[in-house]
Parts: C-alpha cells; structure tokens; sequence
C-alpha cells in the first residue's frame, strides 16, 4: 500500500509538471498567429456508436450515404468501401445491386485489348471521381482531395493530458468523426483580426494542419433531401455523413462491440473461478 | 532444466521407456511442478508468465496475419484493410497483434521495473538479468519493423527516422544507412526484408526465452525480501502453487488486453498510420509507438555538442546508451542488500526514476518546444544519473533496515495476525498439502 | 482453515474442475478465429459474375473464360459431337449424374441436361477442371473426341462426361445462363 502512495504521490509530482507545461504552452497562443492546430478543439458529439454498448444508427448510416453520394464524392473517392458492404447499413441484395449500377467502373481488358466502363457490381469498390491523383490534384488548385474510406480514423485531434488518461475508461474513440462533423460545421466563421489568409484557401478554426484549408464549405442547409423527415441542415449531414465516414473505416465496429461485452463477461466470470481457486490452493500457507 | 536433484519418477511402463530416452517429461515436471519456488512471491511475478502468453499471443495471430499481408509498397496498406473489412475475424485478429505488441511491452516494462526493485540483476543472476535485456532489445526491433509493415504515414517516417539514426555514425553511416534500407530511401526492398526480420525476430526472442528461463531455473527466482531459500519450509513446489498464481495473473491481464482489444483498439496507435504512406510528405509531427516514446525523449533531448561529438550523434548514443546502461546493472549496484524492501533511499530513487520515465514517455509524445526540450534534458540526466550515480553511491552510503534472516521468517511476521489463528500450520503447509 | 478443507472435499474438487472447464471453453472459442480466417473471405465469396461474349464462337470452336480462379470451357458444339453424345447409352457412363448446377441436383447425365438446354444444345459451358485432381483437361482430345486430361488420363465425350481413367465425376456445369443470345453470364 505505502508502495502504491508514494508512487501516487510522484506521479502527481509529475502530473504538475506536465499542466505546468502545457498552461506554458497555452500562453504561447497569439490570436492572429495560431501555432497549434486546430484552433479551437472540436466538440464531443453524442454518437449512437460511442461506448460499450454503442452500435451503429443504420438510418443514419443511410443519411450519411447519401450525403456521400450527392456531395462528396464529387471530389472524394472511398476506394476501400465495396458496394455489398452497404448491406450492412439495412439495405436488400437488389438495392445495394441497384446502387452499385449507378456507378460506372472501368474494367477490361476485352478480348480486343480494349479497356471499357461498365455498370458497377455489388463486388466493386466505389470508383474515384479522378482517374489518378495528379488529375485530382489538377482539378483542385493542386489540392487532392483525399480519401474518405479511413477518414474517421486518420483524423484525431490530439487529446492532450489529462484527458487521455480520462479516455481510457470513458472508451472515448470517436475523435475521428468529432473532427469530421466540426469541420463541416466550421466554415464561414470571419477570421480574427490580422490574420492572414492565403489565397485559394478558406478559413476553418476546425481544420487539424493549418488555419484555412483548400476545401470550400461543401454543404449548405437543405442540399440534400432526406425522406425520413429529419433537419436537412448543415449540422445534421455533418453528423450523418461523419457517422457513415466511421462506419466505412471501421465496418466491424458493432460485431467487435458485441463480441467484447462476451469476452469481458467470460473473462469475469473466469477470474472468479481462477480467484477462487486460487484461495484454495493457497489456504493455510502463509505468504 | 535442474538437473541434479530430480524427484521424477516415472509411474507407467511408458513413462519409463520415454524417460531413458528422451526425457522431456521430466524436464517438464521438474521445471515447472516440483520446481521450488519463494513462498512470498507476489503478483509482480507473475509478469514472467504474463511475458510467455503474450509471446504466444504475437506469435499465433502474426502467423495468420502473415496468410494475408503482402509485403509490396504497392499492396501493404490495402492487404492491411482488405484483413480488416474481408478476412474472416480478420479485424480481431490484426487488433490482437497490434494491441498485443503494446501489451507485451506494458508488461515487460513492470517485469524490468520489478527487477530493478527486487534486486533480482544481482549475483548471481547477471547472465539471467542480461538475457532479459537482449530480449527487451529483440523485442524493440520486432516492434519497430512490425510497425512499419502495415504502411502508413507514420510506419514510412518513423522508418526513415529510425534507420536515420545510423547516419549519426562518423564516415560509414550514410553506408550502413543504405545497407538497411536496401536503397537511398525506404521503399520495397526495406519494407520486404523487415517483414522477413520481422517474422524471424520472435522466434529468436522465443529462444532466448528458453536460455532466459534456463538461468531462472539453475539460480532459482529472488523474492520480496531478497533472501535466498534456505530451508524446505521457505520454499513451495511450482504446482500448484505458482502455478495458479500465475494463471490468476494471466486472466486478469487478458482482461486488460481484452479491453483495449475490443474497446479501444486505436487508442494506442496513431491516426496518421491510417494514411497511406507518401514519401513526398512528412506528417506534421512524427512520434514512435508509446513503448518507444521514454528513448525517444532521450534522442531529442540532446541538442548540444559534447566536444567532437554533434547533437546528432550525441542523441543516438545516449538513446543506444540509455537501453546499453541496463546491461551493467548487475555492476553498477553495489549494495550488499538485494531487496528494495530494506533499502529506503533507493525505495525512494526508485519510485522517483519510474516517475521519471513515465515524464520521458510524455516527453517524448510532445512536439520538440523549448519548454519541453529543457524538461526532456532534466528528466534524461535523472535517467543517466539513477544507473550512474545513484545506483553505485548509494549502495556504499546506505544503511539498510534489518534483514530477516530467512524468508519464512519475513512471511511469519508480516503474517503475525493470522499465523496465530493457525500455528505452525503455515511452516508445515507445504508438505502436508501436496 | 485446514480442517474446513478436509471436510469440503466436493467443493474443492468441483471449484477444480470448473475452472478447468472454463478454461477449456476459452481455449476453444480462442481457437475458432484463427481457423475461421482461413475460409474464403469475403471480397472472395462475393463472387464476380463473368460475362463472356460469345458471338465470335463459331460451331466447332471453344474459349475459355475465367471465373472464381477457374478456367471455364465454353463450346460451341458440332452436330456430329452433340449427335455422338446422345448416341452413349447412359448405363454405359461411369457417371450417370448432370452434374449441372443450373437443374436439380440428380438428373440424368444426357446430353441435353449437360449442355445449355433447349435450343441451345450446340452450347456446353463446364468448369475445366478435371474431377479427378484438379489439372485442366485438353480440347478435343482423348478416346470419346471430347476432353482429355494428361495429368492421369481421364478421357471425357463430347458432353463432357467420364469416360475412361481415374476421373470420378463428369465435368461441373456451373451456374449460368445466356443473357442475350450473344452473351452468357457465369456465376
């Protein structure tokens, strides 16, 4: 027990350094001159798939799609998503075929050497906007525009101390789609007093490399129609299409939710029986 | 593996034939049954069994892991996802191998750190102490190529970082920096041999395991009090005794594993290894995975030249020096007491380095400003100064609290209380409960 | 304490057996990912139907597609072959069974039920994998003018079917069909 104090003890002598640090840090912030990115910390959404117990929101995953297709995968490809994982989001086998055929891919080559496009298949991957990345970068005043298939888990802001200690029992791991959605919520904002925006680039408090990025605001209120009578606003695709960016990264996410509540439940259970067992053995020596 | 006083017999015809000519059942029962172990051992040693599954864990899931990767600059990140969206259980399986390597380290930083507190380095357990340093090595090099397998952002960079160090070298570095990568930067001749090294590396650490647990058994384990076993009555045999411990402790870890495994998967990895790897662009801040993070500290604490030496080569060596010092441990101390138990200043020291290298590891995290660096540099020549200068001082300086004179002494003591509610029972225990 | 154990026999014993079941179950349950990851995956299992054009396939000549890793033989049949074929008395074959997954699992192997039905009869579209080990059988070859396999000499007719050698079963008509009268989809 004296062990465990002292060891508290320095480590909340290490602790007051390390806030001692960080407010130091903090004060090197000048308004106009931001060093440290992003901005402003994104704000913690309530996700349907936070927690132990969370799963996904398969009408909301559903949102988040069309979303995707109506306005982001103009520019953006999602090239590790295939079209029959999208049964997983509640669609049938003749909706996810029907989906896929809206797509064109390239396939080939025919008997003639000839490359040709074709109605996608369910077993297809959703086809880049570009043909190559130069062409997405020459499209875009030298920006590509990247992938969205792993965005949600390429994206985190750093949490910082002591929040990540924090993290560990809250199970916080919803970084990903936090940053996504106050990104796209985080346009059109007047940039503080002197602070220099470079040209092609658009102020974004939210952005995690820089203060302005080379994405426009992508979506505004009613841009896509939803049929299951939610807001159609800014805020509500964000949330949607930030859900369905975490699904297309972690497609598994609610098997291994599930799985795990087993797991722990079996491991508690054996513990016991090993703790037991344990006393058992262990009863009459001292030790 | 302790010859010489084997208690094995044989009891079936069968049982006789195999021990007069391979006698692995009796390596087995003397080694891990009847072997004699301190009765007051507690769950700080149950790590070495701890160390052994997650040794198994790696090897298991890397095996199959290794049915679906595909070693090609070209392939590597897209084999990773295609094991996460389309192999079968393939998500759990990578998640057990990339939280298992974060576990396995957890886990032999306490066994290092309750080495260091128990004494268990000193004679004459100095070759034991340092087969355990060559496998922390090995698994550092394990660690480091497998993250660099999957073919992210940060597996590229903290590749070119890493093999970079080796350009600190006066006039043959740039050469033994090509060597490694098998061309002028990494690419798809670095990425295949450290696939190859990286499936060869676990298999030597498993035979340094062997050695490791071979020098266990000639020597015998240390304890809590530092005494070595002079009677029966201070020892218990293997099974069932260390046996069950052992398995308690395993449990209890995996539930931690499990945890991180199905709970947070990504909490100790970085973000940026999920953008595959571009060669033309740095990611803004490069750090190493969490275990590697104290050494990195260290690297980046030295920005200075000492006389010939640059800042450069300075920071190599004292990182290479900060894992090298730990192979002179068994030397460096020099007190005449084992235990950290009846040595209150180096208690003290001790829990102030295990401070210090947690601050390491967070140093290590942060981006390379000023504040940092200086506070990087104080917690560095802590490091140095506990295994330089602590370490052999102290030893000569300290009085240390009275020692027992024997183990089982120690353990009536402490257990004054309930010894009385069944006398004698506690020193008879081990041979009436077999 | 001691004397309390002596007296418990049962519960010491049961408490023994339980945890070691358990820990049997988790070593079972542990054990199923690392086998089960070696099923075909998914993006495998989703099988990609093939579509082949057949319009330059003339009577007498044949292609081979590819499909799920397999070579596929599509012909186009004579009449001299189709006539030959149905001329073979069924007792007469090694393997009386169609083997054609496109009707009921126990038809007849007679020519019509092996090759693409009515009025397509010229058409015989089967997996070219040889029933016996796997190794691709050559074209208009063999004993019975159909296929032959030189790996173990499994000579088949003109419908496909085994004839001769170590072969246990006619070749596998796979799932297909003609969605134009140009274009068969396979899969």
């Amino acid at each position: 027990m004296k062990k465990i104090l002292s060891g508290l003890a320095a480590l909340c002598l290490g602790a007051t350094m390390a806030t001692a640090a960080l407010s130091q840090e903090e004060a090197h912030h000048d308004e106009a001159n931001p060093t440290h990115f992003p901005i402003h910390r994104p704000a913690e959404m309530d996700w349907s798939f936070a927690g132990p117990f969370g799963r996904y929101d398969k009408g909301q995953l559903q949102r988040g799609l069309k979303v995707y297709k109506e306005v982001c995968s103009a520019c953006h490809s999602l090239r590790l998503v295939s079209f029959r994982t999208l049964e997983d989001l509640g669609y049938s086998d003749e909706q996810v075929r029907a989906l896929a055929a809206e797509y064109e891919v390239t396939d080939g080559p025919n008997a003639d050497g000839e490359m040709f496009t074709r109605a996608a298949l369910p077993s297809d991957h959703f086809p880049s906007p570009y043909p190559n990345d130069e062409a997405a970068a020459a499209s875009n005043n030298g920006a590509a525009p990247p992938d969205l298939s792993l965005m949600a888990k390429a994206r985190t802001v750093e949490r910082g101390f002591p929040r990540f200690v924090f993290d560990v029992f809250t199970q916080y791991q919803e970084g990903g789609p936090d940053y996504v959605h106050a990104l796209l919520t985080g346009y059109g904002q007047t940039p503080p007093e002197g602070m220099d925006i470079p040209e092609g680039t658009h102020y974004n408090p939210y952005f995690i490399a820089a203060k302005s990025l080379a994405m426009p605001q992508p979506i505004s209120d009613d841009q896509v129609t939803y049929d299951d009578g939610m807001p159609q606003t800014v805020d509500q695709y964000s949330r949607d299409v930030s859900a369905f960016l975490m699904w297309a990264a972690e497609p598994h996410l609610d098997e291994r939710k599930m799985i795990g509540f087993r797991v722990i439940i079996f491991l508690l259970l054996f513990i016991g029986l090993v703790w037991m067992t344990k006393r058992k053995v262990w009863a009459g020596v001292a030790h | 593996m302790s010859a010489g006083h084997s208690t094995y017999t044989p009891t079936s015809g069968l049982g006789r034939w195999v021990d007069a000519r391979m006698p692995l059942p009796r390596l087995v029962h003397d080694s891990f049954v009847s072997f004699p172990i301190p009765r007051n051992l507690n769950y700080a040693y149950t790590f070495g069994g701890i160390l052994s599954i997650m040794l198994v864990v790696q090897i298991l899931t890397g095996v199959v892991l290794a049915m679906h990767y595909t070693a090609s600059t070209l392939l590597a990140f897209d084999s990773v996802e295609k094991i996460m969206r389309d192999v079968n259980s393939g998500w759990l399986l990578r998640y057990l191998h990339s939280n298992g390597a974060s576990m396995f380290f957890f886990a032999v930083f306490i066994h290092i750190f309750r080495g260091l507190y128990y004494g268990s380095y000193k004679a004459p357990r100095e070759l034991l102490w340092i087969l355990g340093c060559i496998i922390f090595l090995l698994m550092m090099a394990a660690g480091f190529m497998g993250y660099v397998l999957p073919w992210g952002q940060m597996s590229f960079w903290g590749a070119t970082v890493i093999t970079g160090f080796f350009t600190a070298i006066p006039l043959v570095g740039e050469w033994v920096q090509q060597l490694l990568l098998g061309g002028f930067a990494v690419d798809n001749p670095t990425l295949n041999r450290f696939f190859s090294l990286h499936y060869l590396i676990p298999f030597m650490i498993a035979g340094v395991v062997v050695l490791h647990i071979w020098a266990l058994h000639v020597t015998g384990q240390t304890n809590p009090t530092g005494i070595e076993i002079k009677s029966k009555t201070d020892s218990l045999p293997f099974t069932p005794y260390a046996t069950i411990k052992d398995a308690l402790g395993m449990v209890v870890f995996l539930l931690l594993f499990a945890y991180f495994v199905f709970y947070l998967p990504n909490y100790l990895g970085h973000p940026d290894n999920y953008i595959v790897a571009n060669p033309l662009k740095t990611p803004a801040h490069i750090v190493p995975e969490w275990y590697f993070l104290p050494f990195y500290a260290i690297l980046r604490a030295i920005t200075f030249n000492i006389g010939p030496i640059d800042s450069k080569l300075g920071g190599v060596l004292a990182m290479f020096g900060s894992i090298a010092v730990l192979f002179f441990v068994p030397w460096l101390d020099t007190s005449k007491v084992r235990s950290a138990v009846y040595r209150p200043w180096y208690k003290l020291f001790f829990w102030l380095f295990v401070v210090d290298a947690i601050l390491l590891g967070w140093l290590g995290s942060r981006p390379a400003e000023p504040i940092y660096v200086v506070m990087a540099q104080i917690a560095t020549l802590y490091y140095f100064g506990f295994f330089l200068v602590i370490m052999p001082v102290l030893g000569l300086i300290e009085t240390p609290r009275r020692l027992p004179n024997s183990i089982t002494e120690a353990v009536l003591a402490k257990n004054h209380g309930s010894a009385a509610a069944h006398p004698a029972g506690a020193a008879a225990a081990p041979e009436t409960k077999a | 304490m001691s004397a309390n154990e002596t007296a418990e026999p049962t519960r010491r014993d049961f408490l023994y057996i339980a945890t070691g079941m358990a820990g049997v179950v988790a070593a079972a349950s542990v054990a199923w990912p690392f086998i089960d990851q070696m099923r075909p995956d998914a993006s495998t299992l989703a099988l990609a139907t093939v579509d082949v054009d057949v319009s330059s396939v003339e009577e007498g000549m044949s292609i081979t597609a590819k499909w799920r890793g397999k070579p596929i033989f599509i012909r186009n049949r004579t009449a001299a072959e189709i006539e030959e074929a149905k001329e073979v008395p069924l007792t007469e074959l090694k393997d009386p069974i169609a083997r054609n997954a496109n009707i009921p699992a126990d038809a007849q192997a007679t020519d019509i039920d092996r090759s693409a039905g009515e009025g397509k009869e010229n058409w015989i579209v089967m997996v070219g994998s040889c029933t016996h080990l796997g190794c691709v059988p050559l074209g208009q070859s063999g004993d019975f003018g159909g296929w032959f396999c030189p790996c173990h000499g499994s000579h088949y007719d003109t419908a496909g079917r085994i004839r001769k050698g170590p072969a246990p079963e006619n070749l596998a008509v796979p799932t297909f069909e003609f969605i134009s009268d140009t274009t068969i989809r396979i899969g």
